[in-house]
């Protein structure tokens, strides 16, 4: 479903991105895991098209179309889906007439027909369920006065909502305690389908135990330095990511 | 300089004949005043940019003009464009004003308890005495030029008297239409609105071109708050695209009287709002809210002035700006405080929110403080759409209009929404939504 080639990526004249590479297929879910700085943010927010990153190399695939060229509302129409780290409030703009704003633009982009405001209330009513969301926060302004662990329950509500083919997951159990964390990757897990797939951001192992990866890939100065599968998770949070950085130095040539 | 005063004798000339007309002349209390006003009109002339309070709004448009005085003329109005402005659906007493002259076959007025006159400034006048006692006794004209020039022609509007006690509960509606007459003329709409100790009263004064073609209103509104009165109050400007609106509202508080008045401010191509609110009583508050939104090249000028001349008075502001095309805004917030009120709580806001580059907004808080006991604070924000805002919401698969326009219109929001008369938010939401829904201009919007 997606494929990045050698990516490379800048954000004020700073290189974060020295070539990613990197083959997403439906079903699967990838964790991008590294230390700060890697460039993790960076990779999630290029993808969903946030102007202020500009690429200057490589292509990115995404169900044989070229992401890199689209417009976000475009990305999203076709199915990617970014849940933020730090979701921005939208006083006076209603989360729910946002969402139904979102998703009858998608529909529409894929021939089906609106929802009206009945319709809709039902849809949300069900998806609420999912992320266990109270109804209090469906009326208020977008985020506005959300508590960090609402803001990122909301971010998966919204995706329950919209039903994207690809979700990317912003470090969306930073600030979260073990209880918030624990429904936000139920609602994340009940989201799981072969057709769709998720790239689940992250700088810590937590998540993942509740969120079971196939693929976990490592970050470091803005490459993929190291892929395995969910166990290689595990030997991060044991060993840190000193261990990487020793690895990689090993395998480098002494520079004269 | 002869320009000038060629430009000033046309009113001259006009009032030569307005006042050989014996009706005019009819009470000498009320002649008095008015030849008292254009003689200090005829030695002012207009205001130009060297004069401070006008340095960024230039009347020499409205000064070239020749218009003629407006006449009642029942001309093209439709009764499905006079239902997109007026308030009829709802039960509230509406009168309605073509040109600046009453048309009872248009208002409306609900059943009013004894001694409470709900009706026309020309009736009033008509009669007598009722009004002598308050009308241009509290908006000064004598270094005002357009207070002065209205008051020199005013013969209709509104005129509200309320008894001591007295609550209405049903909304009045001023509303001044102006219909086509041929050619660009000017009226001089003058409200007066007098509530007792202890009366609730809402007024809403709404100014609707439906017409095409420029043309000139000079409107005065006094209101005079009782003790213990509260005044919910609206002035709603939606004149023609090619429209002058120059307006002064003047406002005398008692003692624990509370006014709330909210300026919207849609149309017209210059438009000047002149707000005077003196809170001459203990305990007196008052909120003055603004919303203007213009495009093109539209100019509106805001310029307020509130004085707290007694101890323990509030006063909030909050304007706000929507600034889009080569429009250009003035805030001008002035706020005394007389060396007496002490225990003065005053705040004032103007956010701007500027949608092209070449908007420009001028916007100028003056506090005077002559007493040391007091909480006065003021804040100016110039600034544009939150691009994180437009990015979270593109990125859900709304285009870039759509977000730009739940922006704007959220911005808005916040004066729209704390209009307590439900038809009068749906009519402004109505408005602000046909004015972002890609019409570039004025026309058709309004």
């Amino acid at each position: 479903m997606l494929e990045i080639k050698n990516l490379h990526a800048k954000v004020n004249d700073n290189e974060i991105l020295h070539g990613i590479d990197l083959t997403v297929k439906a079903g699967e879910v990838h964790a991008i895991m590294g230390p700060n700085g890697s460039g993790k943010s960076t990779l999630a927010h290029v993808l969903a098209g946030h102007p202020g990153f500009e690429v200057t190399e490589g292509e990115v695939v995404y169900e044989g179309k070229d992401l890199l060229s689209m417009a976000p509302e475009d990305r999203a129409r076709e199915g990617v889906f970014l849940a933020f780290q730090y979701p921005v409030e939208i006083p006076g703009v209603g989360n729910t007439y946002f969402l139904k704003a979102a998703l009858n633009a998608i529909r529409k982009h894929r021939g089906l027909e609106e929802l009206d405001a009945m319709d809709f209330l039902a849809l949300v009513k069900q998806k609420m369920k999912l992320v266990e969301m109270d109804e209090s926060l469906l009326n208020r302004p977008v985020n506005e006065g959300f508590s960090g662990g609402e803001k990122k329950r909301n971010e998966i509500f919204h995706m329950a909502v919209l039903e994207p083919k690809l979700a990317v997951l912003d470090e969306t159990d930073s600030g979260l305690d073990i209880d918030a964390l624990k429904i936000v990757a139920q609602g994340v897990n009940s989201l799981r389908s072969p057709r769709r797939a998720m790239i689940l951001v992250t700088h810590y192992q937590r998540l993942l135990a509740y969120i079971i990866p196939d693929h976990v890939h490592v970050l470091f100065n803005g490459r993929i330095v190291k892929s395995g599968g969910k166990e290689l998770a595990l030997k991060l949070e044991e060993k840190g990511y000193a261990w990487i950085e020793e690895e990689i130095e090993k395998a480098q040539p002494v520079n004269s | 300089m002869i320009a000038v005063m060629e430009e000033k004798n046309l009113y001259l000339s006009y009032f030569a004949s307005f006042e050989g007309n014996p009706t005019v002349r009819r009470h000498a209390w009320l002649h008095r005043i008015r030849k008292d006003a254009i003689s200090r009109f005829s030695e002012m002339g207009f205001p130009t940019t060297r004069h401070e309070d006008w340095q960024y709004t230039n009347v020499a448009p409205i000064v070239r003009q020749p218009f003629k005085l407006a006449e009642y003329e029942l001309k093209d109005l439709s009764e499905e464009r006079l239902g997109e402005v007026s308030l009829a659906g709802l039960k509230c007493n509406q009168l309605v004003f073509i040109n600046g002259f009453y048309s009872k076959e248009l208002s409306s007025l609900q059943p009013q308890t004894r001694d409470v006159v709900v009706g026309s400034l020309a009736a009033a006048l008509e009669q007598g005495g009722q009004v002598a006692p308050y009308l241009a006794r509290y908006a000064r004209y004598h270094d005002r030029a357009f207070v002065a020039l209205n008051t020199a022609f005013m013969h209709d509007g509104g005129f509200v008297f309320l008894p001591p006690g007295t609550r209405v509960k049903d909304p009045i509606h001023l509303l001044f239409v102006s219909l086509d007459q041929g050619t660009p003329a000017v009226s001089f709409p003058r409200n007066l609105v007098v509530l007792g100790a202890g009366c609730h009263a809402t007024i809403i004064e709404s100014y609707a071109g439906l017409r095409q073609g420029t043309y000139f209103t000079n409107a005065v509104t006094e209101i005079i708050a009782g003790d213990h009165t509260v005044i919910d109050h609206y002035k709603i400007q939606r004149e023609s695209d090619e429209a002058f609106h120059i307006a002064a509202l003047h406002v005398h508080q008692g003692i624990a009287s509370n006014v709330t008045s909210r300026s919207i401010s849609f149309g017209g191509a210059l438009v000047r709002n002149d707000i005077d609110d003196v809170l001459d009583g203990e305990g007196a508050e008052c909120a003055l809210n603004g919303l203007y939104m213009v495009t093109g090249n539209q100019h509106v000028d805001n310029h307020t002035s509130i004085d707290h001349a007694k101890p323990h008075t509030t006063s909030r502001e909050l304007y706000k700006g929507i600034l889009d095309g080569h429009s250009s805004a003035v805030f001008d917030g002035s706020i005394v405080v007389q060396a007496d009120a002490q225990k003065t709580n005053a705040r004032q806001t103007n956010k701007n929110l500027l949608l092209s580059e070449d908007a420009v907004i001028n916007t100028k808080p003056q506090l005077e403080i002559r007493a040391d006991d007091v909480k006065c604070t003021h804040g100016a924000t110039i600034g544009q759409l939150d691009e994180q805002a437009m990015f979270y919401m593109r990125s859900r698969g709304i285009d870039k209009e759509t977000a730009r326009n739940l922006l704007v219109h959220a911005f808005g929001g916040e004066i729209i929404g704390g209009t307590t008369v439900v038809p009068i938010q749906c009519q402004l939401d109505l408005i602000m939504h046909r004015r972002l829904s890609g019409v570039s201009t004025v026309k058709e919007t309004l």
